[in-house]
């Protein structure tokens, strides 16, 4: 697979990333996401990590990047149905990722980017750990 | 082929009625075992260490593996039996008047010859004996580290409150491998149960220092990586005291004094209230 599938739903972008991510797919879905965001105004950004079951800190970095990168679009990120392995293996590598928000499912994520997006931009400052 | 073993040999009835009335007066333990069993062991051993006797002295040599193997067995099912270490060593070494007498016998007349033969035969059933201790020992060990591995397990339990609300009570000193268990089984129960809300209690954990402090704050980050809040309860005064005095941040964290007040606030952030059921009018209660 050369590039990952980047959905359109309503004012959002869903990614489900199903293969194990190497460096070069991660830099081309952070260009096509960032391009899409601009296409389409879109206000969210659900990534879907379920299938992911191998994380580097390159990876880790990568989704960091594209938080921020969305916050700058003014598109707020949600990160779906992340594995233990996976968190663990990221908050051993010192990687909390305090910028994005979380969710067990994509159902639960797509809830999530709702109530955003109903509550319009909110001031930045809470604390991030509501539900 | 030195001496000792053709008489063993010639000698093997005698030497197995010997041993076995050798037991029956000092390592006799009719409580653990019965007359038949440690007839039919003792009859096999002496089959498979005159067998091997017969082609090597060395315990190490292939003549003398089903002999090992054999010990290894007997070692295994008295220590299941509940035999103490020097109990089975005793099974072997109580071997060691029989072969003497019959070797005394066989001997008469060549003292000097007698006492190298003597010291040859000890010699062997000296290192079986000591293999059969290294065996039963070895078993108790494993034994133990089973046990362990089974402590650390029932020691994290991870219990369900309300839908979407998991609590995890923590109860002993939290050490690096078992906050690794604590971590995993968390994290599995979340995605297991769809929870949105994980409570960590730590009314049970002694002292908190700053690696535990450390352990429970990666955790914390994990589940909320994973899409779920993760509360701290049961902080006692003096943890507080420790926490700060440490120079632990714990402000990214919610923390609650009770396991009941971080409840509370499961329910409460997930849209939820108690209301009493008695009384003329039922008031939802303040969360």
């Amino acid at each position: 697979m050369d590039r990952i599938p980047i959905l359109k739903v309503g004012d959002c972008l869903l990614v489900t990333i199903q293969v194990d991510m190497h460096d070069e797919l991660a830099m081309s879905l952070q260009e096509d996401l960032t391009s899409q965001i601009a296409r389409y105004g879109s206000r969210g950004v659900l990534i879907d990590i379920s299938s992911l079951e191998i994380v580097d800190s390159f990876i880790g970095r990568m989704l960091a990047n594209i938080a921020a990168m969305s916050r700058v679009l003014d598109a707020q990120t949600v990160l779906t149905g992340m594995q233990p392995a996976v968190a663990i293996t990221l908050v051993e590598l010192g990687m909390a990722l305090p910028g994005i928000k979380t969710a067990l499912n994509v159902e639960r994520g797509m809830q999530l980017l709702q109530e955003y997006m109903d509550e319009g931009p909110e001031p930045e400052e809470t604390d991030g750990s509501e539900a | 082929m030195s001496a000792f073993q053709q008489v063993i040999k010639a000698n093997e009835t005698a030497i197995l009625s010997g041993w076995l009335s050798e037991m029956a007066t000092s390592t006799r333990r009719t409580d653990l075992m019965g007359d038949t069993e440690i007839r039919q062991q003792a009859t096999e051993l002496l089959r498979l260490f005159t067998e091997a006797s017969q082609t090597s002295s060395d315990v190490q040599s292939a003549a003398f593996a089903s002999t090992k193997e054999f010990l290894k067995d007997v070692a295994k099912s008295r220590m299941d039996q509940g035999f103490t270490p020097a109990e089975t060593a005793l099974f072997v070494l109580s071997m060691k008047q029989p072969v003497f007498n019959a070797l005394r016998d066989a001997m008469k007349s060549n003292p000097s010859e007698l006492v190298t033969e003597i010291w040859a035969a000890g010699n062997l059933l000296d290192k079986l004996s000591m293999l059969t201790v290294t065996n039963a020992i070895g078993f108790r060990e494993l034994t133990i580290q089973r046990q362990q591995e089974e402590m650390l397990e029932l020691s994290t339990p991870v219990v369900k409150l309300w839908d979407g609300i998991l609590a995890l009570p923590l109860i002993g000193t939290l050490d690096s491998a078992r906050t690794q268990v604590v971590m995993e089984s968390l994290l599995t129960a979340i995605v297991d149960t769809n929870s949105q809300v994980a409570i960590i209690d730590i009314t049970g954990v002694p002292t908190v220092d700053t690696l535990v402090a450390q352990h429970l704050i990666k955790t914390i980050t994990a589940a909320r990586l994973m899409g779920a809040d993760c509360y701290l309860s049961g902080i006692r005064p003096a943890i507080a005291q420790t926490i700060v005095h440490l120079g632990i941040d714990l402000t990214d964290i919610q923390t609650k004094a009770k396991l009941s007040d971080a409840f509370a606030l499961a329910l409460q952030r997930s849209g939820k209230t108690v209301v009493s059921t008695k009384g003329s009018a039922p008031k939802p209660k303040e969360l």
